[in-house]
């Protein structure tokens, strides 16, 4: 808590935050901005959980608005906000809910007035308006509905929360697992987790070892993971995590959010994201968030089914597919059999009422676009049990990246970039571009893909330490469409010099096998292609799958130690075909 | 009226200029049709024959003795070991400034990514980096060249345990190069010695270049660059380097894209072109008449389907990456011919979990007869006088096994005397 003059008081609470998606992540920023002492920690990567895992989709609160308008209402309020705070995190596509002619007019007109019920900007446009907006929507579509729909990107939202929170004091741990909840005299006091290699940034190899974090109150932020830290002491917390898988398109084929306007369903939507498009999805009840099959069919259902909207999709290339689990909840009275029906409502579990638990409080459900929302209620949940009065300010205070800024300014001579790289870029870092463009050194291109250059990466390694992958998200290097192909290598390499070659030789390793994770899923046409490429730049040119430098000693005497004297007797010559002139 | 030939090859890859090169000296009219940029562009330039067995033991230092041990089919087998011999001959021959041919021993190349790759043949420019020569070795990377970084270079080349020291360096390329400047950029400033402009003076780029390095020599009696040592004078400028610097100098393969590749793939048209036969680039075969045999195929040019007859054709189309095979979700299908691929029905069948697993789309490709011509379905021949050549072939996985550059060699080989035999 802050002083009349904006000092830190010495007695402010710590409070253990665990959970580092974009629920977490809000509260440890809201929590720190209101002047407490906060510990976050997260099991792997920022965002490694649901969060990562998403289809970037902005809400309008359209999707909601017919059947859920509590949440509806919520989403266009946030909605707003994170346009506001957000800005280089967003970008304002529009949607459009779309009617072909077997969907009902009925549906149409009820998601029509609950827009306007929900206070979500919403018109009717005709077959040809909205072809005109997105030429690639079937010809034989009836009319859409415009709504405020927008792309976000979760890894910049949350890295940028987690910038503010460190601003502010927040100590913010990564790849450090909860092991044991500490609970004294019937009271949640801390926790007990185990870090992966040591605590603050992540480097590779580094001892990890077990640290007691004592808080003053903990909040558990897990999402699908929340049952697993309420057994941690003895209580129940039944989320019923559901799968829906998204798949990943080359090219951006709109430009605008694109939903079939029905009642809930798989595979009805289209959000253009960064370069690409992303599809989906399901929703699918799984009984363990971290193992679940994730299937052919489910790929083939988002291509199958879109195709009705967008048909160019049929022949498009994918360049993965990934799944996400939903961290849905329902009070145990409700008792829904399918997921689809479970509420994407919030729910504050205080374990003191529920579980004559005191010391913690669980969040569940919820959805991304709400993150906030659901931060400054925590946070005024965990103030209270303080007794203190600190206002939320993050509504109001721009994220880093969204300060005051005008992407208008010609950066691309200003830093040397070529377009269309310096505007990606400045995209990308909003108002930091300044900070981390600005170098007198070379700045060439690592991605081609996604046009990123050596300084993005430097200042992403600089933040999260030997990790490649907390690099990818943060700098989209290596998610465009040769999937790392071409440059898992380069970002190894950006990483030595700052960390050793075993350990830049281990992240680059993860990279690979990352890489290669969603990118089974698109295995057909160009993208098969592609991988068959990437397999031989990686194990033919380089030999990574069989790099000597992790296997058995090699026996370099038994090969061939080369035809010239120059090359056997080991003395110095000139060039070993003595200097023709033709190529070779 | 139609083109006619008596051999024609489809492909201009390292397959289908083997194949095209083997007829001509066999005595053929022969004709090579291709159509997009080869894959050797994106190749390192190195000359696999087979670095690993099967079971991905090794490196092994004989190919020769591992050749036997491959699973049958695999098209070493199906050539047999002679004619893996007689292909590298006839490469020795075609393309002179390769190296290798002195033994039958594998050679331990280092690769850009800091490993150590081996192979059996290699261009003269890569041959003072063998990994097996002990004399210490300095490794010189450029500032703004992302795809090789020379103190991570030979970090890593040290984790592998090479038999000599080795340290890395980063320059700045003398001049004012852009920062994403292409490979072409440089080689062709030290192919032509244009002037650079060094802290307000101009000099030659290799004497510049020569002297920026020499004040990291130590006692290194070889120096390792990215492979941009120049295009059409590569000889020369390792040399005036070498003198400058009283050291050895070598290039260090590079990925895509790969001027070592692209003087491979020159040096073979060249030979090609000497042997007499006709070269047609840059339109594809979309069609072809033919039953029983193959009659004649189309080549679309400028939006006009031209026909194209021989006696012979071989198929040197390329794999997935070249894409002589393809696939949709429904299926893996050759285009041209409509040959048949073997493949599992199920999609993810495909391939493995792990990003180094046994894939089984590594291997897709057809399957032949003892005379490389591809089956159907059933086991029969699908044309009598259509051969295959190259990774348009199945059975082998070239990035596992280090054997692409051989097994395009030895089929293109095979197949190129077969056909020519037969149309003669």
């Amino acid at each position: 808590m802050l002083t009349p003059n904006g000092d830190k008081m010495a007695s402010a609470p710590h409070i253990a935050v665990i959970g580092g998606g974009s629920t977490g992540i809000g509260i440890a920023r809201d929590l720190s901005m209101r002047g407490l002492d906060v510990t976050l920690v997260e099991q792997g990567n920022l965002t490694h959980g649901t969060t990562g895992r998403m289809h970037g989709l902005l809400h309008s609160g359209g999707r909601y608005a017919v059947a859920d308008q509590a949440s509806a209402t919520e989403c266009i309020e946030e909605n707003r906000v994170l346009r506001d705070i957000a800005s280089h995190c967003v970008e304002m596509t529009g949607g459009l809910f779309v009617k072909r002619p077997e969907d009902t007019e009925k549906y149409f007109q009820e998601k029509l007035a609950g827009c306007e019920e929900c206070g979500i900007p919403a018109e009717v446009v005709s077959r040809e308006e909205a072809r005109a907006m997105e030429p690639h929507l079937a010809k034989d579509i009836d009319k859409a509905i415009t709504v405020p729909d927008g792309a976000i990107d979760p890894f910049r939202l949350v890295v940028a929360n987690a910038a503010s929170a460190m601003e502010h004091g927040a100590r913010i741990e990564t790849h450090t697992t909860v092991t044991d909840l500490l609970v004294e005299d019937g009271e949640v006091v801390g926790l007990e987790v185990e870090h992966d290699s040591g605590s603050g940034k992540r480097v590779h190899g580094t001892e990890g070892g077990r640290e007691e974090i004592r808080a003053d109150y903990v909040v558990n932020a897990t999402g699908a993971w929340a049952g697993r830290i309420g057994e941690m002491a003895d209580v129940d917390i039944e989320v019923r995590p559901s799968k829906g898988v998204m798949t990943i398109m080359n090219v951006r084929q709109v430009d605008t959010v694109i939903n079939r306007c029905r009642p809930k369903g798989d595979a009805d939507i289209i959000v253009p994201h960064e370069t690409t498009a992303i599809l989906g999805t399901t929703d699918e009840e799984v009984e363990d968030p971290a193992e679940y099959p994730e299937e052919q069919w489910e790929v083939d259902l988002m291509i199958d089914e879109l195709k009705e909207l967008v048909p160019i999709l049929e022949e498009a290339r994918t360049i993965r597919s990934f799944w996400g689990v939903r961290p849905l909840y329902e009070p145990p009275d409700v008792g829904s059999d399918d997921p689809t029906d479970i509420t994407r409502d919030y729910f504050l579990l205080d374990h003191e009422t529920r579980d004559d638990l005191p010391g913690m409080t669980s969040i569940v459900g919820g959805k991304f676009t709400t993150y906030r929302m659901m931060g400054e209620e925590i946070s005024d949940h965990v103030c209270n049990q303080f007794g203190i009065d600190a206002d939320c300010r993050t509504a109001d205070v721009p994220l880093p990246g969204s300060e005051k800024f005008s992407v208008l300014r010609d950066y691309m001579d200003e830093f040397g970039l070529r377009s269309p790289i310096g505007r990606r870029s400045v995209e990308r870092l909003g108002s930091r571009a300044d900070e981390v463009l600005k170098t007198t050194d070379p700045n060439p291109v690592v991605c081609n893909c996604e046009g990123v250059t050596r300084a993005e990466i430097q200042d992403a390694i600089e933040q999260s330490g030997s990790d490649l992958n907390a690099v990818r998200i943060r700098t989209r290097a290596s998610m465009g469409n040769c999937q790392g192909g071409f440059c898992c290598h380069r970002m190894a390499n950006e990483l030595h010099g700052e960390y050793d070659e075993s350990v830049a030789r281990q992240a680059w390793d993860e990279l690979l096998a990352e890489r290669w994770k969603g990118q089974r899923h698109a295995l057909w046409g160009e993208q098969l292609s592609q991988a068959m490429l990437n397999y031989a730049l990686h194990a033919t040119t380089q030999n990574r799958d069989n790099d000597p430098a992790d296997g058995e000693p090699v026996d370099f005497a038994a090969f061939d130690a080369g035809s010239t004297p120059a090359q056997s007797s080991g003395e110095a010559g000139v060039a070993a075909d003595g200097g023709t002139e033709h190529g070779d | 009226m139609a083109i006619e030939s008596e051999v024609l090859v489809i492909g201009g890859g390292l397959a289908g200029l083997t194949s095209a090169l083997s007829a001509a000296r066999t005595g053929a009219d022969v004709r090579l049709v291709s159509y997009k940029q080869s894959t050797l562009r994106s190749a390192s330039g190195l000359v696999d024959v087979l670095g690993y067995t099967h079971d991905g033991e090794g490196p092994v230092t004989d190919p020769y003795a591992t050749i036997p041990e491959l699973p049958d089919p695999h098209p070493y087998r199906t050539v047999g070991i002679d004619a893996v011999r007689e292909g590298l001959d006839l490469f020795d021959d075609a393309v002179p400034n390769y190296q290798g041919g002195h033994t039958d021993t594998n050679a331990l190349l280092p690769t850009h990514g800091g490993t150590i790759k081996p192979t059996a043949r290699y261009p003269a420019s890569a041959s003072a980096g063998l990994a097996s020569d002990t004399r210490d070795l300095m490794l010189v990377g450029l500032e703004s060249m992302t795809d090789f970084d020379a103190p991570h270079a030979a970090a890593h080349l040290d984790a592998a345990g090479v038999p000599f020291d080795v340290r890395g360096v980063t320059i700045q390329f003398p001049g004012d190069l852009r920062a994403d400047a292409k490979v072409t950029r440089y080689a062709k400033l030290l192919d032509t010695n244009g002037e650079v402009t060094v802290r307000g003076r101009d000099r030659p780029a290799r004497e510049a270049l020569a002297a920026r390095v020499n004040t990291e020599l130590d006692e290194e009696e070889r120096v390792g660059f990215p492979a941009v040592l120049g295009d059409d004078h590569a000889g020369a400028v390792r040399a005036d380097l070498a003198d400058r610097l009283s050291a050895d100098v070598f290039e260090v393969p590079m990925g895509p894209p790969s001027l070592p590749g692209l003087r491979l793939e020159d040096a073979l048209f060249a030979a090609l072109d000497e042997a007499g036969a006709s070269i047609e680039t840059g339109n594809p075969v979309v069609d072809f008449d033919g039953e029983d045999r193959i009659e004649r195929v189309y080549i679309e040019k400028n939006g006009a389907e031209i026909p194209n007859t021989a006696e012979e054709y071989v198929l040197a189309t390329g794999g997935l990456v070249g894409k002589g095979v393809q696939s949709d979700r429904e299926g893996v299908y050759e285009p041209i011919f409509d040959c048949h691929i073997p493949h599992p029905a199920d999609r993810y069948d495909w391939f493995e979990n792990e990003v180094f697993g046994d894939h089984e789309f590594a291997r897709f490709g057809v399957e032949t007869d003892n005379d490389l011509r591809p089956l159907d379905g059933g086991g029969d021949v699908e044309f009598p006088n259509l051969r295959a050549a190259g990774s348009v072939l199945g059975g082998y996985d070239l990035a596992a096994e280090k054997s692409g550059s051989g097994v395009s060699i030895a089929t293109g080989y095979a197949a190129g005397r077969s056909a020519a035999q037969e149309a003669v």
